[in-house]
């Protein structure tokens, strides 16, 4: 059974589609890489698979655990000086576990559980801002698997990461995906995608490739795109 | 020296004016030191300036049209444009920012416009609009029923911090991550719109439309120097605000210098004190 199900799908804002006809499935266990250029509606999609948007024509089905999807977003700028130290940071993840006003035990035991599985436990006082960006990234990573065990929506998780950091990050989410989470990465580094994703779906305007990575090798914009190594 | 300058604040803490004027003071600067750390660390700081704009154009319908309690008029007002701001904002054309300046300047001209056609009785036009300016002695005249309206209402600003901390939070680090993870972001912005609002009509009557921003920004912008945990932001922030206050009040008494001034004057007094404590606390750790 698929968690997350794309029927003839255009996205957009205010009726005017930036991508159409997306068809695409997602199921237990998958690790699904997004590519495509800038203005690809790459970004839109994103926001329409996490409800942000509405979809404009189409249909966008979840099922079980994939109505809970946490997300790594793209960290803005406000976000680089807000004041905030990581266990509160982490903790913000566990909101929709519970409708209290505060932090249930349980809820503190699941951000303490997933701070020690991204290694950042004993970063849990430090303040957010004086990470590394990796930190930050893992921080933001503990905050996500607060929010959904199942299903994680990461949108370029390695973006302004140094090289080295950038592997490191990969592997992070490569062990995640093997634990048995579902992912859903948006990225413009075809390298990484065709190392690790098990399915493509690159779009431009509209899909042009959905699969399995061996296929979208054979695929013309496969081709094109790790013989130039990058979307 | 120092047993006449108690002698003097006992004299005068013995005219209840004064001591409503005190609690009201410090209630409402523990309101805006609160929601200040909301604005400005979601790079709204300028919204409450431009509230308090209009703010004082409501004002101005309000003495005109004669309303008995201006409040009756100025909140609702106030309010509107508010959530107009903070939540229709994504969806108007017209940028943020300029949508602010528009507005802001747009009341203040009509405002006084209003006060010059039609001057308030027995008022001077320059008089009033300074007072709803610079809220210069406003905050003197303040009836027994205000001073219970503005306890009311500060009471209700805390207890909702308070008990939706946790959300508030969430919100203000990350929106569209509390968003997406399910949370109702469109109704929690509208009621930090309506608190908003309710807390810039309040504080009219203290330091008047102009010096506003001050009591919003500078507890949280002093409070950010030294702390970097969200929680003890808050804590220092409501702190600094209410001391801030407290002092601006006491100051003004003994020196007579005009009270929403002389509050911004230790506003701004603290922000370098911590400023230089931020500086030395960085410094020891780097």
């Amino acid at each position: 059974m698929a968690l997350l199900t794309c029927d003839n799908l255009s996205v957009g804002y205010e009726g005017r589609p930036v991508a159409k006809d997306i068809q695409f499935a997602v199921h237990p266990g998958d690790y699904l890489c997004i590519v495509g250029e800038n203005g690809s509606g790459k970004t839109t999609l994103m926001k329409t698979i996490l409800g942000l948007l509405p979809p404009l024509s189409g249909t966008l089905k979840t099922q079980g655990e994939g109505r809970r999807i946490g997300y790594l977003p793209q960290q803005s700028a406000a976000q680089r000086d807000f004041p905030a130290s990581v266990k509160e940071v982490v903790l913000s993840g566990c909101l929709n576990q519970g409708r209290g006003l505060f932090y249930t035990k349980a809820q503190k035991e699941r951000a303490r559980h997933n701070m020690e599985r991204l290694d950042v436990w004993k970063l849990q006082n430090r303040c957010y801002r004086e990470l590394s960006g990796g930190q930050q990234q893992r921080a933001l990573l503990a905050r996500a698997l607060c929010a959904a065990d199942t299903m994680l929506l990461l949108d370029e998780p390695a973006a302004g990461l140094d090289p080295q950091i950038t592997e490191d990050m990969y592997q992070v989410i490569e062990q995640l995906n093997q634990a048995g989470l579902t992912i859903i990465m948006i990225t413009h580094d075809v390298a990484a995608s065709l190392t690790y994703a098990s399915h493509i779906l690159h779009v431009a305007g509209t899909p042009l490739y959905f699969g399995p990575k061996a296929g979208y090798l054979q695929s013309p914009e496969g081709r094109r795109y790790a013989q130039e190594g990058k979307a | 020296m120092t047993g006449g300058i108690i002698e003097t604040l006992t004299m005068y803490l013995s005219y209840p004016f004064v001591r409503y004027a005190l609690i009201v003071g410090v209630l409402v600067a523990l309101s805006a030191s609160l929601l200040g750390v909301v604005l400005v660390l979601r790079r709204l700081s300028y919204i409450g300036d431009g509230l308090a704009h209009v703010a004082f154009g409501a004002m101005a319908i309000a003495t005109v049209m004669n309303v008995t309690n201006n409040m009756l008029l100025v909140l609702p007002i106030t309010i509107l444009f508010s959530i107009l701001l903070l939540h229709g904002g994504r969806r108007v054309k017209i940028q943020g920012d300029a949508a602010i300046a528009m507005m802001s300047v747009g009341a203040l001209a009509i405002g006084y416009i209003l006060f010059n056609l039609f001057p308030p009785k027995g008022g001077n036009v320059s008089g009033d609009v300074c007072t709803t300016l610079f809220g210069s002695t406003s905050i003197l005249t303040l009836s027994r029923q205000e001073v219970w309206l503005s306890i009311g209402l500060s009471a209700g600003v805390v207890l909702l911090f308070v008990l939706f901390y946790n959300r508030v939070f969430a919100l203000t680090f990350d929106g569209e991550f509390a968003a997406a993870t399910g949370m109702n972001t469109g109704l929690y912005n509208i009621a930090i719109a309506v608190v908003i609002a309710t807390v810039i009509s309040l504080a009219m009557n203290l330091v008047g439309s102009l010096l506003i921003s001050a009591l919003l920004v500078f507890p949280a912008l002093s409070a950010m120097r030294v702390y970097k945990s969200f929680r003890a932001v808050v804590i220092c922030s409501a702190v600094f605000g209410v001391v801030a206050a407290l002092a601006g009040i006491l100051v003004s008494i003994l020196a007579g210098t005009p009270v929403g001034a002389t509050i911004v004057a230790a506003d701004i007094a603290g922000f370098l004190l911590f400023t230089l404590a931020g500086l030395m606390k960085g410094r020891i750790q780097g």
